[in-house]
């Protein structure tokens, strides 16, 4: 067990990735109760957004002026893409049967797949993305990759912007309020129609930062990426318990030591030796989510307030 | 001169079944004016329709001076006309201070909304004592008093209080009655619906019975009070 600090420095880093994207699941059913399916595609495009730009930019740019101008894209295309969806494809459905708006959020999660796949220059396999140069930063007993560094500095920022957002500001406490009782918050004269396209535009936003950061730590972006990591990130928001922003986060990191720990240890197990490795990563993931939802369906943090009549 | 709140014929109906089959009454400023009845005679769809969360399918809403009629929730609390709901509908995750500070999510003036916070407060001294609290923890009688001074905070020209004494005990009713006599002291107008038709009419100025989705009976509070009808139907004698 000696590789312990490596094993869960990958745990980590994984799940800051996880929880950047749940926070956009999260969000959504916390105002809505709408299970945004399309939300992985959400951040896959803000991977080609990124792309795209670098792309545009002269060759030999450095990488590092470039990261700015790939976030902004990776943000722009993100939101774009959400605000639009819930525009013209959730909006309509607001008071059907919920099953409608779900069955319509997969149903874009694969239309926009496809047009990636049909109509973004060779998106028909993995895109090459850039990769900062140079080797893996060796801490001694662990060492990341230079692209994990990004990660490392946004997850926590975007955190503790989030948190400040929420409970601090007029439109943070309105979000709140919505996500509490939205019609009540009308007759507080909180316009909740904003308050809902401002939740997707943040969880777009957060994906468009954690699809630059999976770019930068696997060096490819490609149409499909959006589905394994989205349904990673859906239950890393299930596992913090479903509309808390703060479980999304804890779910995200808990989810990736999970898979960091099983994937490294768990052939070390008497009789479990077939089971280890990278090809089952994605099988622990989900088992942990069975057991949650079998033992502890609120979450980690759900449901923290009861609430009196 | 013409009354704060004008309401002409109005019609409400979810889906095929029609809630309220037109009605008609009028509140003029500084008044308390009452709707009673029982479960079901469509009071409160009758307060979900004047705050705008219901579309009213025919008739009129003048409100000082404005037809209400298709704006959105969120504006009609911005002309002056708050409504605490029925069940109270706080919001439980949230402190009380936050609570209140939402009861005035349209106003801009920091100074005033504190001062309109500690008024609160001398209304209801227990809310002060338990500011930072998650208003979920409170009791009914509690939440009520949140409610009511929550909905205060938007500084309204017409408040709408929807079954204020519901669940509560006596000695609770008493003070959140003996509360709306005050409010109404201090020049606050109340469009007040109850189920407990005594105490109401004993505040009100003006009373109308409603049943099944129609004005019945109309007449100042005393008038009601004293009406045999009333007395059989509503304050259960014989």
């Amino acid at each position: 067990m000696n590789d312990l600090p490596q094993q869960l420095a990958n745990g980590l880093l994984l799940g800051a990735l996880y929880g950047l994207i749940a926070i956009g699941y999260t969000m959504v059913y916390g105002i809505v109760q709408l299970i945004n399916f399309a939300h992985g595609e959400i951040f896959m495009i803000g991977g080609f957004g990124a792309l795209t730009v670098f792309l545009w930019l002269p060759s030999g740019t450095s990488l590092l002026l470039a990261l700015p101008l790939m976030i902004l894209m990776a943000m722009a295309c993100s939101v774009l893409v959400a605000v639009g969806a819930e525009r013209f494809a959730y909006r309509p459905l607001r008071n059907a049967p919920r099953l409608a708006p779900l069955i319509t959020a997969i149903g874009l999660s694969i239309a926009l797949q496809q047009a990636i796949w049909a109509f973004y220059p060779d998106a028909t396999k993995s895109r090459p993305f850039p990769e900062f140069e140079g080797g893996r930063l060796d801490f001694g007993a662990f060492a990341i990759s230079r692209g994990d560094l990004f990660l490392l500095i946004a997850a926590p920022l975007c955190m503790i912007t989030l948190g400040v957002f929420v409970s601090k500001t007029r439109t943070g406490r309105a979000m709140q309020a919505t996500s509490q009782d939205p019609d009540t918050a009308k007759l507080m004269g909180i316009n909740t129609d904003r308050i809902i396209v401002t939740a997707f535009a943040i969880g777009a936003a957060f994906a468009a930062i954690a699809a630059v950061a999976h770019g930068l730590k696997y060096g490819e972006v490609n149409f499909k990426m959006g589905f394994i990591a989205g349904l990673k990130a859906f239950t890393a928001a299930v596992l913090g318990g479903i509309g808390n922003i703060y479980g999304a986060m804890i779910g995200g990191l808990v989810l990736g030591l999970a898979e960091a720990m099983a994937t490294a240890y768990i052939e070390n197990i008497p009789g479990m030796s077939q089971l280890g490795g990278g090809a089952w990563k994605d099988v622990w993931a989900f088992v942990l989510l069975i057991l949650v939802l079998l033992l502890r369906p609120q979450g980690l943090l759900g449901a923290r307030v009861s609430d009196r009549a | 001169m013409t009354a704060l709140l004008e309401v002409e014929d109005l019609k409400v109906a979810y889906g095929k079944i029609e809630a309220v089959k037109g009605i008609s009454f009028s509140v003029e400023a500084g008044q308390i004016v009452t709707l009673i009845g029982t479960n079901g005679a469509g009071k409160t769809t009758t307060l979900r329709t004047l705050s705008g969360l219901l579309k009213p399918s025919g008739g009129r809403i003048i409100f000082d001076g404005r037809p209400l009629n298709g704006i959105g929730a969120h504006k009609i609390v911005a002309m002056g006309l708050a409504h605490s709901p029925e069940g109270r509908r706080i919001f439980p995750r949230l402190t009380i201070a936050e609570n209140l500070k939402l009861g005035a999510f349209l106003r801009k003036d920091t100074a005033g909304i504190e001062k309109d916070i500690k008024r609160a407060y001398e209304l209801f001294p227990i809310l002060g004592e338990r500011s930072k609290q998650a208003a979920g923890t409170l009791s009914g009688g509690e939440q009520q008093m949140l409610a009511m001074g929550r909905a205060l905070m938007s500084q309204p020209k017409l408040l709408m209080l929807d079954e204020p004494s519901m669940g509560l005990s006596p000695i609770m009713m008493q003070k959140i009655m003996a509360t709306i006599a005050e409010l109404k002291s201090q020049g606050t107008t109340i469009l007040l619906v109850e189920q407990n038709a005594q105490a109401a009419l004993s505040l009100a100025d003006q009373g109308h019975v409603m049943e099944v989705g129609k004005v019945v009976l109309s007449g100042t509070g005393q008038d009601l009070l004293v009406d045999e009808s009333v007395r059989k139907a509503y304050l259960g004698e014989d």
